[in-house]
């Protein structure tokens, strides 16, 4: 690739036979070619074999939500006939909007859109709490290697492994004798808390694999701790913050356990929230009503996939990361 | 321009002694070279000048200043990686500024040096790039442009030609030498290439085992070193040696061994030799004189093992009794492997060595 280099002036050999590249002739990359040539699909019984057994996998895996759907959208009457795979003769989104706004969790009706605000409210904080505690921490023990780092990571590990249930009572005590028992401040404590692990070593890994030059150099810029994160370090981790996004966002969402217990009944996330939904029975079980809610209560970590997934991918496959 | 000044400079990098008892002194607005294979120390004495290994003991001046603790920022240093280590977020521009961005430089300043380095290479049309879009010469260009708008007194550069191909790095070793000239400042530059070192350096310091074995101009180290191992790690190929012992006859001092005999009563001995001593004999390939093998007086002869054309010249590889002598040829004289040719040494170039040292003589 001769046109990549350029010669100095006063260096500059004639005798190469070379023209000082100017702007336009110093690109290193080559257009890729305009047509790929696509390769010939063989329908070999292998073939077939594969994508048979694919499809019956994907319809079987997407069944349920199937019947979930279907079911929904049904007046009671058609589900009292027990065709569960029949498509809907009459189909009325009735079900979807009583779900929202009118279905009985114990003695209240008011649906279950207060627990996806109070569920908004749990997982905003919680999850840009937890990342951000989960990046410094990554951060600091892969570039500044604090005394007993190593000591302190593992701690932060055990953490990760031991089971939730096992630290449920002494929390509540715990936040009981702070007087956060019960609140949102409480509950988002919790999470961050029960994220931070995971989130530290995940960015602890990613920064581990930035090379230390990067680090040295900024600290020989002048860079202090705060700069070289928020300046150097930060801008460089979306496909890190993207993939820690997904996973806090999902999981706090999906929890139950712990807003059960921490949240108090102001702040009943959605699936608690859905729960009693589905536990309230007053004469009848309204099947459509509570696959609507149910449906609703899984349509954010649904759309969080659909809508990153994209994202998720090229950030990996982009190699931002190199220099 | 500040000089630099190590004394009894000692590292330890997890529990290892990397350097032991260095001293170095760098003169104000000198290029000097730290050569040694990988893994002599040659690197972290660098980053511990920078600042960014702390030393065990022993101190560092960088401008007459103790800076053995200070900041790397507050050194008056700049460093040339490897590895370029560029921010690939920020484009060149603001790679080469991010430094001067951070110690509040007034924005005048800022432009005013960036578009003087960008000017002294060349980087006026990749200014907002990032450094994805830029080739591996383009990089480590912005990554001492970034070095030169620090305006530093010293500049480090930790083997920044390593990863470019064979005619980028003479090209941009040219660059350096000139640079040099054009901004006056100190500079330490570690590599392992000897041509690097050779090309560049006005003083070199070759290391080994986080010692320095000689520090002295490249000619004077490639002429006269210091120790077996300068004698063996300088040159290509490097220096021939040979086994035996020296001896007194009258007012003649030999070097002999079974095979050879060589006069060195003009070898400017360090010390008078004191009867017999075991000694090893260092010539290099270039002044060993290849002749035909016609059976005169004090010839000695072997046959060619191997003949490696180089283009302006061609080392031939002599079998001498088992062990294998270079020599270097610059006629085009038709030479055949297994031939017999006579080769003789010339005696007013040659090292001297102690057998058991190792230290030249």
């Amino acid at each position: 690739m001769g046109q990549v280099v350029k010669i100095e002036k006063a260096v500059m050999d004639k005798a190469a036979g070379m023209a000082p590249g100017g702007a336009a002739n110093d690109s290193t990359i080559s257009a890729p070619p305009a047509v790929k040539p696509r390769r010939k699909l063989a329908w070999t019984p292998a073939r077939i074999g594969v994508y048979g057994f694919l499809i019956v996998a994907a319809l079987f895996f997407l069944l349920p939500l199937y019947v979930m759907l279907v079911t929904s959208v049904k007046p009671m009457e058609e589900i009292r006939l027990g065709t569960l795979f029949a498509l809907p003769v009459h189909a009325t989104l009735e079900p979807w909007l009583q779900a929202w706004q009118s279905a009985c969790t114990g003695l209240e009706c008011d649906g279950i859109r207060g627990g996806f605000w109070n569920s908004v409210a749990i997982v905003v904080p919680s999850t840009v709490l937890s990342i951000a505690i989960g990046a410094v921490n990554g951060y600091a023990l892969s570039f500044w290697r604090p005394r007993g780092a190593g000591l302190l990571f593992a701690i932060l590990m055990m953490g990760a492994f031991i089971p939730v249930q096992v630290m449920v009572y002494p929390l509540v005590r715990v936040l009981a004798a702070v007087n956060l028992f019960s609140s949102l401040p409480g509950i988002v404590l919790i999470h961050t808390i029960f994220g931070m692990p995971v989130m530290t070593l995940l960015f602890r890994n990613y920064y581990a694999a930035l090379p230390m030059e990067l680090f040295k150099a900024a600290r020989i810029d002048g860079g202090g701790f705060w700069r070289i994160f928020l300046q150097l370090m930060l801008p460089m981790s979306t496909p890190v913050i993207v993939v820690a996004v997904i996973m806090q966002v999902t999981g706090i969402w999906n929890d139950f356990l712990l807003g059960l217990v921490f949240a108090g009944s102001e702040h009943l996330p959605m699936t608690v929230q859905l729960n009693n939904i589905i536990n309230t029975t007053t004469g009848e079980r309204l099947y459509n009503v509570n696959m609507a809610a149910t449906i609703l209560t899984s349509l954010v970590p649904l759309a969080l996939y659909f809508i990153s997934g994209r994202w998720f991918v090229r950030g990996i496959a982009s190699g931002a990361v190199k220099g | 321009m500040s000089n630099v000044a190590i004394r009894n400079l000692q590292i330890q990098l997890g529990g290892n002694k990397v350097i032991e008892s260095l001293n170095l002194d760098v003169k104000a607005g000198e290029f000097v070279v730290l050569l040694g294979p990988s893994g002599c120390g040659k690197s972290t004495l660098l980053h511990s000048i920078a600042g960014l290994i702390d030393t065990t003991s022993g101190q560092i001046e960088i401008g007459g200043k103790d800076m053995t603790w200070a900041d790397p920022k507050d050194r008056g240093i700049a460093l040339v990686f490897q590895s370029y280590a560029l921010y690939p977020t920020m484009n060149v521009e603001a790679n080469m500024s991010f430094g001067l961005r951070i110690n509040g430089t007034p924005k005048a300043e800022i432009a005013r040096r960036v578009t003087r380095a960008s000017d002294m290479l060349q980087l006026g049309p990749l200014l907002k790039r990032k450094p994805a879009n830029l080739s591996g010469g383009q990089r480590q260009r912005v990554a001492i442009g970034r070095a030169i708008v620090r305006e530093a007194d010293v500049m480090l550069f930790d083997e920044p030609l390593s990863n470019l191909d064979a005619k980028l790095r003479t090209e941009l070793r040219r660059e350096l030498k000139q640079l040099h000239k054009q901004l006056g400042a100190t500079m330490i530059y570690v590599t392992h290439d000897q041509v690097e070192a050779m090309t560049l350096a006005q003083r070199m310091a070759v290391m080994k085992g986080g010692v320095v074995q000689q520090f002295d101009t490249p000619a004077n180290i490639y002429n006269e070193p210091a120790n077996l191992f300068v004698a063996t790690f300088l040159g290509s190929p490097g220096m021939n040696l040979f086994k035996g012992r020296l001896e007194q006859e009258g007012a003649r001092t030999l070097f002999r061994n079974e095979h050879l005999s060589v006069d060195v009563t003009n070898y400017p001995f360090k010390q008078a030799p004191a009867g017999k001593q075991e000694c090893v004999l260092g010539v290099r390939p270039e002044d060993i004189d290849i002749g035909n093998c016609d059976g005169a007086d004090n010839a000695v002869c072997a046959s060619v093992s191997l003949v490696e054309a180089m283009g302006a010249h061609r080392v031939l590889w002599l079998d001498f009794h088992g062990t294998q002598v270079a020599g270097i040829v610059q006629d085009q004289q038709q030479v055949e492997t297994e031939q017999e040719l006579r080769f003789s040494i010339r005696t007013k170039r040659v090292s001297l060595f102690d057998g058991a040292s190792e230290q030249r003589l």
